[in-house]
């Protein structure tokens, strides 16, 4: 079924309606584009890289490795 | 309750808000000043930002300012509605209820602290939540209606804009964003004597006890004069710091000049004279400080523009 105007709230506050939709847009865009440019500033991947559920000997430090 | 009044024909249903009235609750042109200084203060800093945190930076930064504008008309909303020059905002006129805009302050001060705390750091998003606090509890609800030295001291929360975006780039505080915080503190008591010497404002009617009317108008003139002579080292105390330099000193000595002889003209002459030329001094020194703040912060923007190139600073 098509979306319909079912009341004249809704043309009386599109203006709102539009304009909240818009913020909400804006904040998805604000924290997506700080999510890529803080992960990118990283610098070096493997800084972004850790253990999810499962043990992942390929980014265990190697023993001495810090001296 | 809004869905009991749909029942209502159009001319009974109360006026809806839209989003300019919300809008106008952050006051815009005041926010369009709080963003030109954050942006000179994030940017004449010797630190690189990335350009989207800087500008998430400055949206907080601007949406901070206009929460705590929508703060102070929600606290002032009694005397807005006695004076001719705030009749007509958001809450006075009707458009937007007190409690909407208390719940869009609130709403966006937090937004914005927070906002500016996971962007850039913990100093810039504490000196926001000052600068609010400062704003809408200090200014509005403390000092505006008990003191006529409400404009110098309240001044501080228009004046911490540079120095949030500097320590958005740097993550501390210096005596460069110091004295820029100090530039904008010391300029705000004459720049808005001259304009309360020439507008006939009502904040008598409202209670507001504002110099011209407590103290008087030749006691204002003196005051201007000797704000202006303050704001003189702080002005070329900037240019000696890391963010000046010749196209600065240049630009400030001239400004200096221009601005103390405008003030020294206001306090050498009475109402009377005054009123025989319409008040044209008085608005000149008014137009004359705007394009003071304007040019000195664009002076410090020229003179970081040109440093990669080897003519920035001393």
């Amino acid at each position: 079924m098509a979306i319909h105007v079912e009341h004249e709230i809704h043309e009386r506050r599109k203006g709102r309606n539009f304009g909240l939709l818009g913020l909400l847009f804006g904040m998805i865009a604000i924290v997506f584009g700080l999510t890529i440019v803080k992960a990118v500033e990283v610098g070096d991947a493997s800084k972004l890289e850790a253990f999810d559920r499962v043990v992942r000997p390929a980014i265990i430090p190697a023993e001495g490795a810090a001296e | 309750m809004e869905y009991i009044m749909t029942d209502m024909t159009a001319q009974d249903r109360p006026y809806e808000a839209s989003m300019g009235d919300y809008f106008a609750l952050l006051k815009p042109r005041v926010m369009s000043l709080v963003i030109f200084t954050a942006l000179v203060g994030l940017l004449v800093a010797p630190v690189p930002v990335h350009p989207f945190i800087g500008f998430v930076g400055v949206l907080c930064i601007a949406v901070g300012a206009g929460a705590s504008g929508a703060l102070n008309m929600w606290w002032d909303a009694d005397i807005d509605a006695l004076m001719k020059r705030t009749a007509k905002r958001p809450i006075p006129s009707g458009r937007v209820q007190p409690g909407e805009a208390l719940g869009i302050g609130v709403a966006l001060s937090g937004f914005a602290i927070i906002l500016l705390g996971l962007a850039t750091n913990l100093l810039a998003a504490g000196l926001l939540a000052f600068t609010i606090f400062f704003y809408a509890v200090v200014y509005s609800m403390w000092l505006k209606r008990s003191t006529p030295h409400n404009i110098v001291i309240g001044g501080a929360a228009g004046a911490f804009p540079p120095m949030i975006g500097w320590a958005v780039a740097t993550g501390n505080v210096t005596i460069d964003s110091v004295l820029m915080f100090a530039l904008i503190f010391m300029w705000t008591p004459p720049h808005f004597w001259a304009l309360a010497l020439f507008v006939k404002t009502d904040y008598g009617d409202a209670g507001v006890p504002m110099l011209t009317e407590t103290h008087g108008r030749d006691v204002t003139r003196r005051h201007i004069i000797v704000y202006a002579l303050l704001l003189v080292p702080v002005a070329i105390g900037l240019g000696l710091t890391s963010i000046g330099g010749p196209i600065y000193m240049v630009t400030s000595v001239v400004l200096n000049l221009w601005f103390v002889k405008g003030c020294f003209d206001i306090w050498r002459r009475d109402d009377a004279a005054a009123d025989a030329d319409n008040y044209a001094v008085e608005k000149q020194v008014f137009k004359i400080s705007l394009y003071y703040l304007f040019l000195h912060f664009g002076a410090l923007l020229v003179q970081a523009a040109l440093r990669p190139y080897g003519y920035g600073g001393w």
